[in-house]
């Protein structure tokens, strides 16, 4: 069978980023041009900033990235793209320079959902990684738990009643005086710190064990911060991030682990960036060691947004027929699994 | 010499292609509907109606701002992408001279006011055939007290703001001034086309990498901590708040 090669366009939130992926498992390129020392100095992403910084980058990144997979633009068979969820205008800058570079190459076009190119990610890292298998998605936007049944067909039965476990820590990072983002800084601060130092809540939502609320624990650690404030005492940063970590450790682990037992899967998978985090990772693969399931997970740099897993995911949207037409537009909002019902929107 | 204009910064999505300083063709769409939509499905029409492939194009013109910040991205994106599938240049075209092209016979001064919301205009004057001032964001009172102080040459005015602003202009304004007719008063392709054909002899062309919009505004972010240092987000973290 003939090869495929899909170059790739991610641009839904702060990072500018193009791959060449082939047969949706072998990564040619996958270049990352990342703003995050930009918004650092705002505390988060601020997407005017973001939109604009995609449009300077955008052509560089797509350059290096025929040029990284030693590929002329004749050589491909699709143009992909995020086309949401993500800042609108982010996605808007990557969905036109795609659109246009498919027309102008008269390649197929397609617009991928970006959750799905997370779970792809794992279909780069793993070889022999095919569906069915449970997954667990957690995201700065994005905690589900879903059974992958096939190539882009998910079944969620579980997910965030409120922040995401990303977002969490970008707060619990900004409380503390961490900055941005939270995730890494966190994970390089809990390093020294004791997990079980301090006990925060494990956020339970009752009659549905498999959702996830992390408000609760947020509210926990910000309490528990003005206090030690208002009592004149010490806070021990990395014992509070190693302790915070546990907690939301913990409650991705426990429902991962009962889906897996509750419906019998022998493989786990987790993806998305939060999915870069050590301890969860260590928890996670401890977790599954125990129960004799088979954990998958990307290596970090693919867990964070690159263009290589929408690369992934389009292979197999493309091999299913999927083509885009040039009025594809950027959907922000877009759910899991709705990949063809608001093509219009 | 093949150029495609490209121009999404205010309503009208707008395409075009000129040759050798003919216009072979021109879209535009004022229905509303999001550029991210229309534009590029409108640039395709373009080639199959006129028979050019994009393999024929030797520029591509974008429309480079200022005006709607999305908009204009949509444009340059897409410009960005074809430029960048032949290697070939592009054109930064300053939207308000592509405004002021479509009027750039009128004798005596052009000001081309693009609504820019917050009671200001996007605005550039234009007196015998060149620029006498630089792209700025003005509150359309200061601007219609300049013009009252000016010499007694007439004033045109077009733009997306004019319906916004005429019945104040006509109130205020005390010199000779008029407007732009319907089909000539918005953004239109054929102008950017044009305009970037010459920037194309003049050797101003740039490589896609290089285009750049000028947004005339910094981003409220930017705008806010510059002015007042840091905002705060949704968790407060000052010691002394607490």
């Amino acid at each position: 069978m003939k090869d495929i090669n899909i170059l790739a366009i991610e641009t839904s939130c702060d990072e500018t980023a193009a791959a060449v992926v082939r047969n949706g498992r072998q990564i040619l390129s996958n270049v990352i041009y990342s703003q995050i020392s930009i918004h650092t100095e705002y505390g988060g992403v601020v997407p005017e900033i973001a939109s604009r910084k995609h449009l300077e980058k955008i052509d560089g990144v797509i350059r290096k990235a025929m040029d990284d997979a030693g590929m002329a633009f004749q050589d491909l068979d699709a143009v992909a793209v995020t086309r949401g969820p993500g800042l609108v205008g982010a996605l808007l800058v990557g969905v036109a320079e795609a659109k246009a570079l498919a027309f102008a190459l008269e390649k197929p076009l397609l617009g991928i959902h970006h959750i799905e190119g997370h779970v792809a990610a794992n279909y780069l890292e793993h070889a022999d990684l095919e569906p069915p298998f449970a997954c667990l998605t957690v995201s700065g936007g994005h905690t589900h738990l879903s059974i992958v049944k096939d190539y882009g067909e998910f079944e969620i039965v579980g997910r965030s009643r409120d922040d995401a476990a990303g977002e969490a820590f970008d707060k619990v990072a900004r409380a503390v005086g961490l900055g941005y983002p939270g995730g890494p800084k966190i994970d390089a601060a809990a390093r020294e710190g004791k997990p079980d130092a301090i006990h925060f809540p494990r956020g339970e939502v009752d009659g549905h064990p498999l959702d996830f609320t992390f408000s609760g624990l947020k509210s926990a650690v910000l309490n528990y911060i003005n206090k030690s404030r208002m009592t004149g005492e010490e806070i021990n940063v990395p014992d509070l991030c190693a302790s915070f970590q546990e907690s939301v450790a913990e409650s991705l682990v426990s429902r991962a682990i009962s889906l897996c037992r509750d419906r019998g899967f022998r493989r786990l998978a987790m993806a998305g960036g939060v999915a870069a985090n050590t301890h969860i990772r260590q928890r996670m693969m401890e977790a599954c060691g125990k129960e004799g399931i088979d954990f998958f997970c990307p290596r970090p740099l693919l867990c964070t947004d690159n263009a290589a897993m929408i690369g992934s995911a389009a292979y197999y949207s493309f091999i299913r027929g999927q083509r885009d037409g040039l009025s594809l537009n950027a959907s922000p909002g877009l759910m899991l699994g709705s990949r063809d019902i608001d093509a219009s929107s | 010499m093949l150029t495609l204009g490209i121009e999404s910064s205010g309503k009208t999505a707008s395409a075009a292609l000129a040759e050798d300083g003919v216009l072979l063709s021109e879209y535009t769409l004022n229905i509303g509907l999001t550029h991210s939509q229309t534009l590029l499905p409108l640039v395709a029409e373009i080639f199959s109606r006129t028979g050019k492939k994009v393999s024929d194009l030797n520029l591509v013109a974008v429309s480079a701002g200022p005006g709607s910040f999305t908009g204009l991205r949509i444009g340059a994106a897409t410009g960005k992408g074809i430029a960048l599938s032949r290697d070939i240049p592009m054109a930064c075209v300053s939207t308000l001279e592509g405004l002021w092209y479509n009027v750039s016979v009128f004798e005596g001064y052009v000001h081309p006011i693009m609504d820019a919301r917050r009671s200001q205009v996007y605005t550039q004057a234009f007196c015998g055939g060149r620029a006498i001032s630089d792209p700025e964001a003005r509150s359309i009172d200061e601007l219609a007290e300049e013009w009252n102080g000016q010499d007694d040459r007439p004033h045109l005015l077009l733009g997306d703001a004019v319906p916004v602003y005429r019945e104040f202009l006509d109130r205020c304004l005390r010199i000779p001034h008029s407007y732009a007719p319907a089909s000539s008063l918005l953004q239109r392709a054929s102008s950017i086309a044009l305009l970037g054909e010459s920037m194309y002899y003049e050797g101003k062309t740039v490589p896609g990498d290089a285009f750049s919009l000028n947004y005339v505004r910094k981003p409220q972010a930017e705008r806010e901590k510059e002015a007042k240092g840091l905002k705060e987000f949704d968790i407060v973290h000052d010691h002394s708040a607490l």
